[in-house]
């Protein structure tokens, strides 16, 4: 029993679920739904529909490159059932997984810092130039000029008591 | 003899009762080829050429004709000496010359005769004379044919009969059977030739002839069996049946002369012996074996004691005697096989003794290579391997056990296995976790690689690789993003109202109609920009409204109006202001227009039914609706699919 792959978008295939389709030189493709079998069919290319995640690694996405990547491959080494291998295994699992993610949600995170100071720096031109639309650059003249009196009367009595 | 001779097309007779006679043939053909139309009044020259070219043409064809005959006959000098016998027993090669002969010599009369009479022509000085003289020639020459009609119904006799004629190959590899009748030399013929090609008799002089195909060493042989010639002795023949005798011993054959050993053929054997002395000198120099038949009667040496004799003295002819049984088929391969090598050392002897060998055997060299050595190199046959054998008592199969046990048995492949520790067999091995296969981690060496990821961890923690310099945003820049979104939100708002304002739904009015902005509106809008408005009412957005206001109600009594009024005495109003309106026209109450308005609208339900305006309402919207002008009908209604 084994969690196959799609051929097209790469997720994860449980047993009793999608396509197999074998070719005539016995290669097989496997399709997880018959969205990706009928992309298949149409002879739509992985890299270049954009929810595929060979799309998301071609398209640097996604993490491609890392050491914790390493772990999952199939081996075509054959390897005697082992209670301690095994347990080991599982343990390691666990923990290859997490490093994993947060590998990959570093990865992400990195890739959207750009985007951000590109939309404060939008901002802030945003501001400079169209503030005219909230407030009106004669908002407050009336009150100012007011203060101004009030200052200048102000000083003319401290001046008179002194 | 279709093989030696090639197609001779028919040969057509003096004028006998068939279409294709030969004058007629030639001189249907001269009028069908050469023009008709002549008249008398045409230059003599032009009549004498028509004339002289009906005579050259007819000769012309009779020629062709005659030299397609003689060429097409065989030549007997050229032949076979085999078929050059047989011709001569056939058709007596005397006749057959002469009439050959004949033929020649009326083709060269033809041809004289034409010759003068084309002479003849050049004087003729009219179309009556020359006329005349084509007339002569062509009868002249019918006359010459006229003479050889014998010939021709003789030669075309030849040719029907030539053509009926059996394919003997007198060079290849032959048995030749002779013997009593009843000997068995049919069934012997039977018993060897190829079962797909038959034993068919052909037309050999008074008699038939019989022949047969075998195979021996990738090679055919012919076996001819001459029920009527080699089967009694030579005194008895007539004169024909010697020259086919003679015919015979022109092919190189090896001689089978079978002798009924059980006398069933109604001949003794001492008769027997007599036919083969009898026989034997026409053939000498051919390899003869003397065969003695049907021995599943009776043995040889159960024979009565003189008729051993007479067998001694057939193996003391000098020939090889075999022995055999047509019935049983004992004996008779060996018989063949013994005959055809006979006759291929025979026939190779003969080939040693000319010219010709001499010269390929000089080119010769057979090449012996020198032994190496003394050691021996026998083939190498590889054995086979022999099959697994277990020692001492058999393992006990899956199959008893399951017989022991009934329908208790469990299938149980795991007992089997081979694994580093024993009780580990029935462990429930985890195959999926979180959707990952756990054989693809499988890896002796995974903690190692592990350790080296968790190190490799530490130090980016350590080196504060994961730490986002989220460099928390200060107040102000806080504050300056909210601004931000507030713009954009009433620029929004804006462009929407924008939209609504432009957006095109019933025809546009003048501006003054189309004023919306209100000082109330404007006094709002400012308000929230944060503009203060003194509110008193000198403000000059103030007094536009108020002047408007104070504007008085009637024209006449501020300003002289534009258009002078219209006076009573200046004729007839053309509309009453007080006539009613179009739909209470002639209707006496207020209870009679309900009433009214009631029947009008229940007159317009079905026509609201069918979202029409009203009774003028005639249009279809939908000239040719899509799907009753598409697609298949099939069995329906023709206004629905």
């Amino acid at each position: 029993m084994r969690v196959e792959k799609c051929f097209f978008c790469s997720s994860p295939m449980y047993p009793g679920h999608g396509i197999h389709f074998v070719r005539n030189d016995s290669k097989i493709f496997r399709f997880c739904r018959s969205k990706c079998h009928k992309a298949f069919q149409k002879k739509r290319n992985p890299r270049k529909a954009r929810w595929t995640k060979a799309f998301r690694k071609a398209a640097g996405k996604e993490l491609t490159v890392d050491a914790s990547l390493e772990f999952e491959k199939r081996r075509n080494e054959p390897v005697k059932y082992n209670k301690e291998l095994w347990q080991n295994t599982l343990k390691a699992m666990k923990r290859i997984e997490e490093i994993k993610a947060r590998r990959q949600s570093h990865f992400i995170a990195n890739r959207l810092k750009k985007g951000k100071e590109l939309r404060k720096e939008a901002d802030r031109k945003e501001v400079e130039k169209n503030i005219h639309l909230i407030k009106s650059p004669a908002a407050g003249l009336k009150q100012k000029k007011q203060m101004v009196e009030i200052v200048t009367e102000r000083d003319v009595e401290e001046m008179e008591s002194n | 003899m279709a093989h030696v001779v090639k197609h001779i097309t028919v040969v057509p007779s003096y004028k006998a009762r068939t279409i294709s006679d030969f004058v007629d043939i030639v001189l249907s053909r001269t009028q069908r080829k050469t023009p008709t139309v002549i008249h008398k009044h045409y230059k003599i020259s032009r009549i004498r050429d028509f004339y002289m070219r009906k005579v050259k043409y007819t000769q012309q064809t009779f020629h062709d004709k005659l030299t397609l005959i003689i060429s097409e006959f065989p030549i007997i000098s050229n032949l076979h000496p085999f078929y050059a016998t047989l011709m001569n027993v056939l058709y007596n090669t005397d006749h057959y010359k002469l009439a050959l002969g004949g033929i020649n010599k009326a083709r060269q009369l033809i041809d004289d005769c034409a010759k003068d009479h084309v002479k003849l022509l050049k004087y003729g000085d009219s179309l009556y004379r020359c006329k005349c003289l084509k007339r002569a020639a062509l009868g002249r020459m019918v006359t010459i044919l006229k003479g050889q009609a014998k010939n021709l119904l003789y030669l075309e006799e030849i040719r029907q009969h030539i053509n009926r004629l059996p394919t003997i190959d007198p060079n290849t590899r032959t048995l030749l059977i002779t013997g009593f009748p009843n000997v068995g030399k049919s069934s012997f013929i039977n018993k060897i030739s190829r079962a797909d090609v038959e034993v068919q008799p052909y037309a050999f002089t008074t008699k038939s002839l019989y022949v047969g195909h075998t195979d021996y060493k990738y090679l055919r042989w012919q076996v001819i069996d001459t029920p009527g010639i080699l089967d009694h002795p030579i005194e008895e023949r007539n004169s024909i049946e010697m020259q086919a005798v003679a015919a015979l011993i022109h092919i190189r054959a090896v001689v089978l002369h079978i002798v009924d050993i059980s006398e069933q053929c109604g001949h003794t054997l001492e008769e027997q012996l007599a036919l083969y002395r009898n026989i034997k000198p026409s053939f000498s120099n051919r390899p003869i074996i003397i065969v003695i038949n049907k021995i599943d009667v009776i043995k040889p040496e159960e024979l009565p004691e003189e008729k051993k004799k007479v067998i001694a003295e057939f193996q003391a002819e000098g020939e090889p005697v075999l022995e055999m049984s047509t019935l049983t088929e004992e004996g008779v391969m060996a018989v063949k096989i013994e005959a055809c090598e006979r006759l291929l050392t025979f026939r190779v002897e003969q080939k040693m003794k000319t010219n010709k060998v001499a010269n390929v055997a000089n080119r010769l060299h057979v090449a012996v290579p020198k032994k190496r050595d003394d050691k021996e190199r026998p083939p190498v046959v590889i054995k086979k391997k022999q099959a697994m054998v277990i020692d001492g008592e058999s393992r006990k199969l899956e199959r008893d056990i399951e017989q022991e046990m009934g329908d208790d048995y469990i299938l149980d492949l795991r007992k089997t296995w081979m694994l580093q520790n024993e009780d580990e067999k029935y462990d429930v091995i985890p195959e999926i976790w979180h959707g990952k296969n756990v054989a693809d981690y499988i890896d002796p060496g995974i903690m190692e690689s592990l350790k080296a990821l968790e190190e490799e961890e530490e130090a980016r923690d350590n080196a504060h690789y994961y730490s986002m310099d989220e460099s928390e945003e200060d107040e102000e820049t806080r504050e300056m993003r909210k601004v931000a979104r507030k713009i954009r939100e009433k620029r929004t708002i804006l462009t929407i109202e924008s939209g609504e304002k432009r957006r095109v739904e019933k025809s546009r009015m003048p501006r003054p109609v189309k004023r919306s902005r209100s000082v109330a509106q404007l006094e709002k809008d400012l308000d929230e920009m944060g503009v203060e408005i003194p509110k008193n009412a000198d403000s000059h957005y103030v007094r536009a409204k108020s002047r408007s206001s104070s504007r008085p109600k009637s024209r006449s009594s501020s300003r002289p109006p534009l258009k002078r009024a219209r006076d009573q005495s200046e004729g007839a109003v053309t509309r009453s202001k007080s006539r009613p309106p179009r739909d209470r026209s002639g209707l006496r109450d207020n209870a009679m227009i309900r009433k009214v308005k009631k029947m009008a609208k229940k007159a317009q339900k079905p026509r609201n039914h069918q979202a029409k305006k009203g009774e003028g309402d005639r249009v279809i919207l939908n000239m040719k609706p899509k799907h009753l002008f598409s697609g298949k009908r099939k069995a329906g209604k023709t206004d629905r699919r």
